[in-house]
């Protein structure tokens, strides 16, 4: 699929959302059993990007300079950095890996 | 009037630490092998900061174009689904008709929802909504377009760690949500189910699959809180 099409697609595929919020009775989403799927959703998808983005490079399992980086960007992140921060500091520690290690 | 200026700079100060992690998702958007123009309309258009780390992070590992994109955008689109809570609960604060809802949905997203409902009464709901919301649009997108001309001027982006910058974006957007077992559970789960299906399986689909352990986790309640669990 063309990349302009799917970045349309995706933004109005998004905005659904939000408008459907705005039109439906609220008794449709606050159902406990669907507001819990949409919270863990939302954690699930998370947590298997960073596994697909930590972890693995193209079709294959890769463990290289980016599993330091994760692990200096959760202890900054239990010691509450700012966001940007944290995700500067995990570029910096895989950037210097591989210029000191090559990998 | 000591309380409107209060949630007026409350709602700009959360605009700027907001739009300021834009220059990460333009800087990443780049590195996924999207263009300036493509990543500056993902942040006017989709405006949802889980949402488009998502899209872009599929494109990442299913390149440009082809089935990935697909992928790409129901990662997205199930990455957006809590904004519709948000509205739901938005709806009433802002009493919109009609035509008039278009706007405040795009507007509607963790920020604006969290400063409007933190107050107290009616009126600094909607003021904190709307200047939460335009602060966080304006910061959002010039910080993106800065990312993405950055990302554009440092070319290899292994070199410069951008692989790892975005698993920690991903990383920092899941860390607030680890407070109870049950999404620790699912975190864990879903995490491990994308790693080892991903030599398997088409790029992006092993993202969605881990959705589905949210799905039945959820749906019965395993790893319920102790005072939920029937």
């Amino acid at each position: 699929m063309d990349i302009w099409l799917g970045i349309l697609l995706a933004s109005a595929a998004v905005y659904s959302w939000k408008i459907f919020g705005y039109l439906v009775p609220s008794s449709v989403l606050n159902h406990p059993t669907i507001s819990r799927i949409a919270n863990l959703l939302t954690v699930a998808l998370l947590a298997a990007l960073l596994g697909v983005q930590g972890l693995t490079n193209g079709s294959a399992l890769e463990f290289d300079a980016r599993i330091p980086a994760i692990a200096v960007a959760s202890i900054l992140l239990y010691f509450r950095a700012p966001f940007v921060v944290m995700v500067a500091t995990a570029a910096l520690v895989a950037g210097l890996i591989r210029i000191w290690f090559g990998f | 009037m000591a309380k409107k200026s209060s949630v007026t700079s409350t709602s700009i100060g959360v605009g700027l630490a907001t739009g300021l992690y834009g220059v990460s998702f333009g800087a990443l958007s780049v590195a996924a092998g999207l263009d300036i123009w493509q990543t500056q309309v993902l942040s006017l258009l989709m405006f949802s900061g889980g949402s488009q780390f998502a899209f872009v992070g599929v494109i990442a590992a299913a390149g440009v174009g082809g089935a990935g994109v697909g992928a790409a955008i129901v990662s997205a689109w199930l990455l957006g689904i809590r904004n519709g809570f948000y509205a739901v609960r938005m709806a009433p604060i802002l009493k919109q008709v009609g035509l008039a809802k278009l706007v405040p949905a795009l507007l509607t997203i963790d920020e604006s929802t969290a400063v409007a409902t933190a107050q107290e009464n009616q009126k600094d709901q909607v003021r904190g909504f709307w200047v939460t919301g335009a602060a966080v649009f304006i910061f959002w997108n010039l910080m993106t377009l800065s990312g993405a001309v950055l990302g554009d001027a440092l070319g290899d982006p292994r070199a410069w760690g951008l692989d790892a910058a975005a698993a920690a974006a991903f990383l920092g957007l899941l860390w607030p949500r680890l407070v109870q077992r049950q999404a620790m559970a699912v975190a864990a789960a879903a995490l491990l189910i994308a790693t080892i299906t991903t030599p398997a399986l088409p790029a992006g689909v092993p993202v969605l699959l881990a959705g589905g352990a949210a799905v039945l986790v959820g749906a019965f309640n395993w790893f319920a809180p102790k005072s939920e669990s029937a």
